[in-house]
């Protein structure tokens, strides 16, 4: 299991654009991703699950990869994070 | 058990459950089904399409404004494919057994209930893109196997009011009876009532909570029992019984001439609003069809219906009738149908206001099209083409010169047609005054009771609270009647009644002595007008 941790920099928080794009991302790993804000746990590849946190501007969000591809996959997510959200 | 009364609109008994006709919400009904496996992949099939759909907007979007704000459709994508979604549409399939429909919309319903509580202003909006994925499913669902509003067993529909384009929704095979809170006898769910020959109560005091509830409606004493009691259930089955059995004497009667004791011969007409009513007059055995309101076409539809569409549906009237006499009543909207598309104006006074052929004269392309598919189908059959709310001969002058133009046009494009019967309705005082002027002009006239009454007494047929003085017995109804009928002979009109005093029974007698030669009722009055009609002697001379 690998995770990053990041900040949402969109004042809107993680609303249906950025997380659909988030979704479409995470739908591509083979390891089950989960996205983790305080103590609410959401599956990355449900866009339903991660609209349900409803991530606001500024909060910090954990996001938990876990399968056998999970290094390469991990580093693809964080990169993607830093350049879109 | 609890018991209301209102007025009855149709001696009758109907027994079964309440449904309660909510305004504006095209409810989902829920089905129960017995292949849950099928009704999945009827879900699934939806699915796909509304998937494909959405891919198509989305192009469409990105091109027009934009990747960025395209992104919607993407996001309602990822919605509809959505691993929570999904299953909670395949769980309730299967544990409850129910129609894909109800599914989706109850899942759509939870799913947007979940954003709508969130403390977020721009999560709560979300509910609506829930809503919106779920509603499209829902639509692929219905318009590839409409359920209708309607659920899969009959039932009393009840409401506070119904207009005609709600009515036309209902899957009338499912329909036992209607119990309105507000309403009039002379009303259109009231015609509807007895065109379909269902018991129908109005100024009802129903209440919603009784939707869902075991009911019987009784036409004879106007009541509606709700819980009914074992021993009242079972008298009224009784009574139903005993309907049956005098209706089947009636259909002894088919076949038989519609003639009176001394020999003057009726022509007994039925009365339709579509192509689907065709069977029901076949079976009623009417020699023809006395008033095909065509505004059904136009009710029935979400934009003004095609010269194609309009074409096909007369063609198969005529066609279906084989030889005998279809008279179709050109567009009639206006009063109390409305039809959307059509945009009309609010008005304070509508029953006198923009309607029927006062619209076709003002916009003559959708009079055009009617006549063009009109005059088209009347190769295939006998069609007699009616025009409504006339006051005046200039108005038939008018049409005369639009039906000629429609006519070269048809010619010039090679297109088949027959000369047709042409007429018109009697249903002003000022047509009726004017009738004998009128009568040079046109083939036949065909009496409209209900509008003649209501003009004639000034009375507004939709108040209910005058349904106590709207006297279509009036002396001074019946004395227009005479005068059309005196002043269409005159001069070579024939002259019948379409409105709905032609099936009253104490006035059969009545017309036939003023000379009528055609009576046009609801299919289901076609026999026992015929009973009457054989059962009468004329002592007057004509």
């Amino acid at each position: 299991m690998v995770s990053f941790t990041f900040t949402v920099k969109d004042e809107m928080g993680l609303h249906a654009r950025p997380a659909g794009a988030l979704v479409k991302e995470a739908v591509k790993c083979t390891s089950k991703v989960t996205i983790r804000k305080g103590d609410k746990k959401g599956d990355l590849k449900r866009i339903f699950n991660v609209m349900s946190l409803s991530v606001k501007g500024n909060e910090e969000v954990e996001i938990i990869v876990e399968g056998e591809n999970e290094a390469e996959e991990v580093a693809a997510l964080e990169k993607f994070v830093n350049e879109n959200i | 058990m609890e018991t209301i009364t209102g007025k009855s609109i149709l001696k009758g008994i109907a027994i079964g459950r309440i449904l309660f006709y909510q305004k504006g919400q095209q409810q989902v009904k829920r089905v129960k089904v017995e292949d849950t496996g099928r009704e999945i992949g009827r879900y699934e099939m939806a699915k796909e399409t509304a998937i494909r759909q959405l891919n198509e907007l989305y192009q469409k979007a990105v091109k027009e404004v934009g990747e960025a704000n395209a992104a919607v459709f993407e996001v309602h994508t990822m919605m509809i494919e959505d691993g929570d979604y999904v299953d909670a549409i395949v769980n309730i399939i299967e544990s409850q057994q129910v129609n894909a429909e109800f599914a989706v919309a109850t899942t759509g319903d939870n799913f947007s209930k979940m954003f709508a509580e969130m403390d977020d202003e721009y999560m709560q909006a979300r509910a609506a893109d829930v809503k919106d994925i779920s509603e499209r499913i829902v639509n692929i669902l219905s318009g590839t196997e409409s359920g209708g509003i309607l659920g899969d067993e009959p039932v009393i529909v009840a409401a506070d009011d119904l207009a005609p384009s709600e009515t036309v929704q209902m899957d009338k095979e499912k329909l036992l009876a209607f119990v309105t809170r507000y309403g009039s006898a002379n009303s259109h769910t009231a015609i509807l009532a007895r065109t379909m020959n269902i018991p129908a109560l109005i100024d009802a005091p129903i209440q919603e909570e009784w939707d869902g509830k075991l009911a019987i409606v009784d036409g004879y004493s106007g009541t509606l029992y709700v819980d009914p009691e074992e021993g009242l259930l079972n008298q009224m089955k009784e009574r139903q019984e005993e309907d049956r059995k005098a209706r089947e004497m009636l259909h002894e009667l088919k076949g038989k001439e519609d003639i009176t004791l001394d020999g003057k011969k009726i022509r007994l007409y039925a009365n339709i609003g579509g192509v689907k009513d065709v069977p029901g007059v076949l079976a009623s055995d009417a020699a023809g069809i006395g008033l095909f309101r065509s505004e059904f076409l136009y009710l029935e539809s979400e934009d003004y219906p095609s010269e194609e569409s309009q074409f096909i549906a007369y063609k198969t009237v005529a066609a279906n009738m084989a030889g005998r006499k279809v008279i179709v009543r050109t567009l009639d909207i206006g009063a109390d149908k409305q039809v959307d598309y059509f945009k009309l104006a609010h008005e304070e006074n509508p029953a006198m206001g923009y309607r029927a052929i006062r619209i076709c004269l003002d916009r003559i392309d959708i009079f055009k099209t009617q006549l063009r598919a009109l005059f088209r189908a009347s190769a295939f059959g006998n069609i007699s083409i009616m025009y409504p709310m006339i006051i005046s001969v200039d108005e038939v002058r008018q049409i005369k010169k639009i039906v000629d133009l429609v006519k070269k046009e048809l010619d010039v494009q090679g297109v088949p047609y027959k000369d047709v019967e042409q007429g018109i309705m009697i249903e002003t005082p000022a047509a009726v005054m004017v009738s004998e002027e009128l009568a040079k002009e046109v083939d036949f006239f065909s009496i409209g009771t209900n509008d003649l009454t209501q003009y004639t007494l000034a009375i507004d047929r939709q108040n209910s609270k005058l349904d106590n003085i709207y006297d279509s017995h009036h002396p001074a109804v019946l004395r227009m009647i005479q005068m059309t009928i005196e002043n269409g002979h005159k001069h070579g009109c024939w002259v019948g009644i379409c409105g709905e005093l032609g099936a009253d029974p104490a006035l059969t007698k009545t017309f036939i002595e003023m000379g009528i030669d055609e009576l046009s009722v609801s299919p289901t009055f076609v026999l026992p007008t015929r009973k009457n009609i054989r059962e009468i002697r004329i002592e007057k001379e004509e």
